[in-house]
């Protein structure tokens, strides 16, 4: 059968790409646009080192089809930084430590990063349960929930 | 795998079409959260997906008169974030928002949640106590089913080939009503219920229960409408004696199985605990509302 063409907007940029049936929308991204900042931990949906937003929405790259993707804007972790400039959940979670393997950290910006969209000024108890869709295997999260406060709190300019 | 067919019908009709007129295996794709990973692991391998997201009757949420009707493919996330809903339905609300993580709702659904037709699915209870009824459209034309008598056993429905879920009725309350979920899981977060309850209850002006549906989840093959534990509600001020007979009720309803989440008699007196205490609550939203 003949590879979906499909067309899409990834990080602002209009992209076209084709792919088979089966092939998730993790596979597209990093094994043939080759933005391999986005993880495969679990491929079930449960560790979140996949996550991307879809239309402005947080979900796990694997547990979707690459061609359901079909016009819609994808944002990934390749998006993230602006040139050199980083993200501020990038600065600060190089001041605060909190990565040590490094896995988690692009699903961890992204899921931070669609938390302060929506709620600029989260609890810690809302960052935990926010963040329980992704795992961390190194920090204990306690170093990641600091960054991400941290950084709420200076994009707030508090 | 690689010569699986993906169509994105822009109709029920032509949906139905396509799922009832496949030779092979075939699958609805709503949010695709479990059908993924059950491809994924093998244990099915359709010939044809059928995407339903591009259907609008199946995307929307449309409020008319004080009832609500949600899209069977609206994605979770969508359905805890409408106001107006999660004013009207806060026990509904409640459970939608226990289904796995962030993530998960981005892309699941509550069709999916129901015509998986798991026993701890955690919206099914709380849409049975709501009295939510499922618009279904198959080869044969169009029918009603009450939520509770979708699934039958675990991963079995009384859907016919070619049926589909298409939208959810959540129909208008009386005042002075109130409905809450509540889930037992040995975590805070990230697990599936090891019981589940749900209320609905309406008062009258006096504070004296009028109406009232229970639904407990993972103490069975499905989720169970328990009309003998609703009866030991009505009639009273759901006080102290009528919520103790509420949890005997609910208790001696469960028909549970062992597993490494809990063992029978633990699921049994769970249940009574948690449909009391969900009461209570319900009770307490039907006295705010007016």
């Amino acid at each position: 059968m003949a590879k979906h063409h499909v067309t899409a907007t990834l990080n602002g940029n209009d992209v076209e790409f084709l792919c088979e049936t089966h092939q998730t929308l993790l596979d597209v991204l990093r094994d043939d646009l080759h933005l391999t900042g986005s993880k495969e931990g679990c491929g079930s949906g449960d560790c979140g080192a996949c996550s991307v937003t879809l239309d402005g929405r947080l979900i796990c790259a694997c547990l979707m089809l690459g061609v359901e993707a079909q016009g819609k804007s994808i944002e990934t972790i390749e998006g993230m930084a602006v040139g050199d400039k980083l993200h501020p959940l990038q600065r600060k979670f190089l001041e605060h430590a909190a990565l040590q393997c490094g896995i988690c950290t692009p699903g961890f910006l992204i899921a931070s990063r669609s938390l302060l969209e929506r709620n600029p000024d989260p609890t810690e108890e809302e960052v935990r349960f926010w963040l329980a869709g992704n795992l961390c295997r190194c920090t204990g999260y306690h170093k990641i929930v600091e960054a991400v406060l941290d950084a709420a709190r200076e994009m707030r300019g508090a | 795998m690689s010569d699986m067919r993906y169509e994105a019908p822009k109709t029920v009709e032509a949906a139905v079409a396509l799922l009832a007129g496949a030779n092979g295996a075939a699958r609805m794709l709503a949010g695709g959260t479990d059908l993924l990973i059950q491809m994924r692991g093998g244990r099915i391998q359709p010939e044809l997906l059928v995407d339903l997201k591009g259907i609008p009757e199946m995307t929307s949420i449309v409020a008319e008169n004080g009832s609500f009707r949600f899209g069977a493919a609206v994605g979770c996330m969508v359905l805890v974030e409408h106001e107006a809903f999660a004013k009207a339905w806060p026990g509904v609300t409640d459970a939608v928002k226990l289904i796995g993580s962030i993530q998960i709702k981005g892309r699941a659904t509550v069709g999916g949640n129901v015509c998986n037709a798991s026993p701890a699915a955690d919206s099914v209870p709380a849409l049975i106590a709501a009295g939510a009824i499922a618009s279904i459209v198959g080869p044969k034309g169009r029918r009603d089913a009450r939520v509770e008598d979708i699934a039958t056993a675990p991963g079995k429905t009384s859907l016919a080939k070619g049926e589909i879920v298409v939208s959810f009725l959540l129909p208008r309350r009386p005042p002075h009503s109130g409905d809450a979920y509540l889930r037992f899981i040995p975590r805070t977060e990230m697990d599936i219920a090891v019981v589940g309850a749900g209320i609905n209850l309406t008062l009258d002006d006096k504070g004296v229960c009028t109406q009232a549906r229970v639904s407990l989840g993972a103490v069975a093959e499905r989720a169970l409408l328990v009309p003998e534990a609703a009866a030991a509600l009505i009639g009273t001020k759901v006080d102290a004696a009528a919520l103790k007979r509420l949890a005997a009720a609910a208790s001696a309803a469960c028909k549970p199985i062992d597993d490494k989440r809990g063992t029978k008699i633990y699921r049994i007196k769970v249940a009574g605990v948690l449909a009391r205490r969900a009461a209570e609550i319900a009770l307490d939203r039907a006295r705010r509302k007016n």
